[in-house]
């Protein structure tokens, strides 16, 4: 799914990703050494069930760890972070490595689906790059390592004169007036961007005012998109059937190979950062070869394969030297520090606020 | 002269205004859909309505594509053993229900139809959360369960249908000569039924291949099938490359029709 | 299908081929009542009980709310009312199955007259014919549904040939997920009204014109009457069904037409509140049943009348 439709560009400046408040307690470097010194895993064959997002990793890079491993790796895929969940709650007991986000990384190790690992004490776990490793969903990195990274803003075709004109979601949410607009079927995205349209904080994004609510849903009930959905939506804008749409920054990226009149703009309210990760399931049958292929993918090399073939940027230091030119001289994702200054982690919203933005968004689609 | 007459007079009397018409459209529209996808299958641009020229690529793309091979594979295991068990459920169902009473029949024909009622979303629901509850591991196993059960009523519909039309005076002639009932059975009853059988076996197939809602929601580690991977295929980009493997399941399930016609009109012809 | 009450039972033992026995029903049917029946049991077990804190599943707590909060809205500034969210949704998933069910009735009765009119040898063919895309996976021909009904596709080509100014916007919209129900439901339709078509004795509609009716009074007074029983299990095997779509609606509608099932996988999915969505599975079920004991009551009246 996200190799076109979330195709980020090259990292984000090591700064600015400090500034994405990403970083939990700066101070508290990982509890990792203890556990380091029992030994490596090292490669015996068998198998390996992997379970990722649609198109989300390179086949030849598969391929290349079975020759260097002996392991074979079995790719089923899935297409949302809650399908994940539900497969994993539901008993679905077959996989090893998993791909979950950050929230739902949160989630899962509350829920006590995945297995405590010590990711950052493996051999290639130094090369996690430091802004990646206090991460609030995963402090010091026990249970996960970084895979890929980007946000979620707004892409825009210049030649239309509406859609030019948009710095903000205020813009996007009246754009829908007067020219053809898509948003994505995701309840946190389009409700944390009307939330943020109508002056709630980044900080105030799981608030359980019901206030705020109401003014984010009186905004919503005058915006009438021509699509909701998540799918087919780059081929919407290459096609210029839509000429804005809320969109991953990666897939704007894509857009923008086939239509150079797409631009990728960072609302001004700020906008959602997310993060996904290779964790191991809880009771994974091939326990040495999930930590074995996670090891693997941290190395830079693999790091920047990953990057190349889906296009967002990685988290594995030294990946830069063998990453793909054009992605590095991205225009839409060669961010400034200012943008991603805009940029916060996607909201983790306990079941109070998430039933406001269920009771929001519900409202909002049914009365299109 | 006489007959010719009557038969334009016939032919005459047939026919209603525009129904012809209708029917053609009728024709046209179920099959312009489907000419557009092997029409878009050969374009070599990736945006498939903006035609450039005629190429073959999306067809290398599936064929190289392992992911679409493994979920093909998993269908055809899923959908063989269902068919396999659905059918045998169904022989069993359709020759215990002949001896029920009235109302033993209709109670029973209610369970065995029970999954052409249910809406699928709700049966793969419930399967999901059955299994969950049970502690039954999402996978080839689940899959084959629950295709099994909505394919039973599939299987059974044609092979009951023979068994009402069977001619019992075989039976009769082969319990008159001292055959024992498995005797009976399995040198009679079993032969005769064969093409309901077939029938009911080949429909359970292509309703298990069909099959996406509960696929969907009960697939586990290993065990996506083809529409499941189809589907993600669809949701995450529009390539041509759907279409190229769209046209080629077209052009399996076009080939396995014709053969079943070929095969039933055979077997007509002989009786 | 249940409904199709053309197949006769044998309940005379005499009349039984083969002495088999009645006991080989238990095999199939304790399976179904494993597999089917034990499910939907769970579902409605389901929709009383409460949500977990976080994520998917259910807490074992009792909690009949679920059912109310389908009909009565907590509202954002702190009132309740009454919601008619939900009620839209039934509403569309009978007004969609409905519009189907007229329109594909409407295409199915022509072309099985005209099928069962045509020579024998030539039957068999426009049978196949009208099967073939019946054999071939829904989810193909939904997709391709949407390759022809995009705007920058074939059809939004000649519309703007023929002269249309404005935006040509069908894909995504209800009419989209109407036209997919009607092309994916009308062999449906057309299959079972054929087979009474097949056997209807044309000597009634020459008796008639005999008598000196007219084509379309011939149709109504002689001819549909005698294929109701087709007609019957046509929208029988589109009106049920129909109502629990949930490809159509998904892929054709751009996320704004919900039919009842999108709103049941929505809840096993991203709103991750099973016992709501089990509610709801439930109202889906107790729909389809009583539109399936409606259709069949009428299906035996009109038996009964014509006996």
């Amino acid at each position: 799914m996200k190799f076109f439709t979330r195709k980020v560009g090259v990292a984000i400046a090591l700064a600015a990703v400090a500034s994405l408040g990403l970083v939990a307690c700066s101070s508290s470097s990982s509890t990792t050494t203890a556990s380091s010194s029992t030994a490596f895993p090292t490669p015996k064959g068998g198998e390996l069930n992997l379970y990722n997002w649609t198109n989300y990793i390179d086949p030849a890079q598969l391929k290349a760890f079975t020759a260097e491993t002996g392991i074979k790796v079995n790719l089923d895929t899935f297409d949302s972070n809650e399908t994940l969940l539900a497969k994993l709650q539901a008993g679905a007991t077959g996989y090893d490595v998993i791909v979950p986000s950050d929230y739902m990384v949160a989630q899962m190790v509350t829920l006590g689906l995945l297995e405590k690992v010590d990711v950052a004490g493996f051999p290639n776990g130094k090369n996690i790059d430091p802004n990646f490793l206090n991460v609030y969903w995963d402090k010091g990195r026990q249970y996960t390592a970084p895979y890929m990274y980007g946000t979620t803003g707004i892409a825009v075709n210049m030649k239309d004169p509406v859609a030019s004109k948009i710095t903000s979601w205020k813009d996007f949410f009246a754009a829908a007036k007067g020219t053809s607009v898509d948003v994505l079927k995701d309840q946190t995205e389009v409700v944390s961007a009307a939330l943020r349209a109508t002056g709630v904080a980044a900080a105030d994004l799981c608030t359980i005012d019901k206030t705020k609510y109401a003014a984010a849903q009186k905004l919503l009930d005058t915006f009438k998109p021509k699509v909701i959905n998540s799918d087919g939506g780059i081929e919407r804008m290459v096609k210029e059937s839509s000429m804005v749409r809320m969109a991953w920054n990666g897939s704007v990226h894509r857009m923008t190979v086939d239509n150079k009149n797409i631009k990728y703009v960072f609302p001004t309210e700020g906008l959602n950062f997310w993060a996904d990760n290779l964790a191991i399931a809880k009771g994974a049958k091939n326990l040495d070869n999930a930590k074995i292929f996670i090891n693997w993918m941290l190395n830079p090399k693999q790091g920047a394969v990953a990057t190349n073939f889906t296009g967002y940027a990685n988290a594995v230091l030294g990946s830069g030297p063998f990453m793909d030119p054009a992605i590095k001289a991205d225009p839409a994702i060669n961010t400034t520090p200012e943008n991603a200054k805009l940029a916060t982690p996607t909201p983790n919203c306990p079941t109070a606020a998430r039933d406001l933005y269920t009771e929001v968004f519900t409202s909002w689609t049914s009365s299109q | 002269m006489r007959t010719l007459f009557s038969r334009n007079r016939l032919v005459n009397l047939r026919n209603f205004p525009f129904f012809t018409a209708i029917s053609y459209l009728v024709y046209f529209i179920l099959y312009v859909p489907l000419v557009l996808v092997i029409i878009y299958s050969f374009n070599q641009n990736r945006t498939a309505q903006i035609w450039t020229r005629f190429s073959t690529r999306w067809y290398t793309d599936v064929f190289t594509n392992t992911d679409v091979v493994r979920s093909l594979k998993n269908s055809l295991i899923v959908g063989s053993a269902a068919t396999v068990l659905s059918t045998l459920l169904a022989i069993a169902g359709a020759l215990g229900l002949l001896r029920m009473g009235r109302k033993g029949s209709t109670f029973a024909l209610g369970l065995l139809g029970a999954p052409l009622i249910i809406p699928e979303i709700v049966s793969a629901v419930g399967t999901l959360g059955f299994f969950l509850f049970v502690g039954i591991p999402l996978g080839h196993f689940g899959l084959i369960l629950a295709h099994t059960a909505f394919c039973v009523p599939f299987a059974m519909l044609p092979i009951r249908a023979r068994l009402v039309a069977l001619d019992r005076s075989s039976f009769e002639a082969a319990a008159d000569l001292g055959a024992n009932e498995w005797k009976i059975f399995t040198w009679i009853t079993l032969p005769l039924l064969a093409p309901g059988i077939m029938a009911g076996a080949l429909l359970a197939f292509a309703i298990s291949l069909d099959d996406f809602i509960t696929s969907f929601f009960i697939a586990g580690p290993g065990s996506t099938t083809l529409p499941v991977y189809i589907f993600g295929m669809i949701r995450s980009n529009v390539t041509p490359a759907i279409n190229a493997l769209s046209t080629l399941l077209l052009l399996v399930s076009g080939l396995t029709l014709i053969l079943s016609y070929a095969l039933s009109t055979r077997t007509q012809d002989r009786k | 299908m249940t409904l199709d009450l053309s197949l006769p039972t044998a309940h005379d033992d005499s009349e039984a081929p083969g002495k088999t026995s009645k006991w080989l029903a238990v095999a199939p049917m304790a399976f179904l009542s494993m597999t089917v029946a034990i499910p939907l049991i769970i579902i409605f077990v389901y929709s009383f009980l409460a949500r977990p804190e976080l994520g998917a599943g259910v807490v074992w707590k009792f909690d009949p709310t679920h059912y109310v909060k389908i009909f009565i809205q907590d509202r954002l500034d702190g009132t309740r009312s009454f919601d008619t969210r939900y009620l839209k949704v039934i509403w569309n998933s009978f007004y969609y199955s409905g519009i189907t069910t007229v329109a594909t009735l409407v295409l199915a009765i022509p072309i099985a007259m005209w099928i069962a009119t045509r020579d024998p040898r030539r039957r068999v063919l426009l049978v196949f014919l009208v099967t073939l895309p019946f054999w071939t996976s829904i989810l193909i021909r939904t997709y391709a549904i949407t390759q022809l009904l995009d705007e920058k596709g074939v059809l939004g080509k000649i519309v703007s040939f023929l002269g249309y100014k404005g935006h040509f916007q069908i894909l995504y919209t209800p009419t989209a997920t109407v036209l997919g129900l009607i092309y994916t439901f009308l062999p449906f339709m057309i299959l079972p009204i054929y087979a009474s078509a097949e056997r209807f004795d044309f000597r009634y509609a020459e008796a008639g014109y005999d008598l000196g009716a007219r084509k379309m009074t011939v149709l109504f007074r002689i001819v549909l009457p005698q294929i109701s029983p087709g007609i019957m299990a046509g929208v029988a095997l589109v009106f049920i069904p129909g109502l629990g779509s949930f490809l159509q609606p998904d892929m054709l509608g751009g996320g704004k037409t919900n039919m009842i099932a999108n709103v049941v996988a929505n809840n096993y999915g991203q709103a991750r509140n099973w016992p709501f969505g089990s509610a709801l599975s439930v109202l889906l079920c107790v729909i389809t049943l009583v539109a399936t004991l409606l259709l069949s009551v009428a299906a035996r009246k009109r038996k009964a009348k014509r006996v």
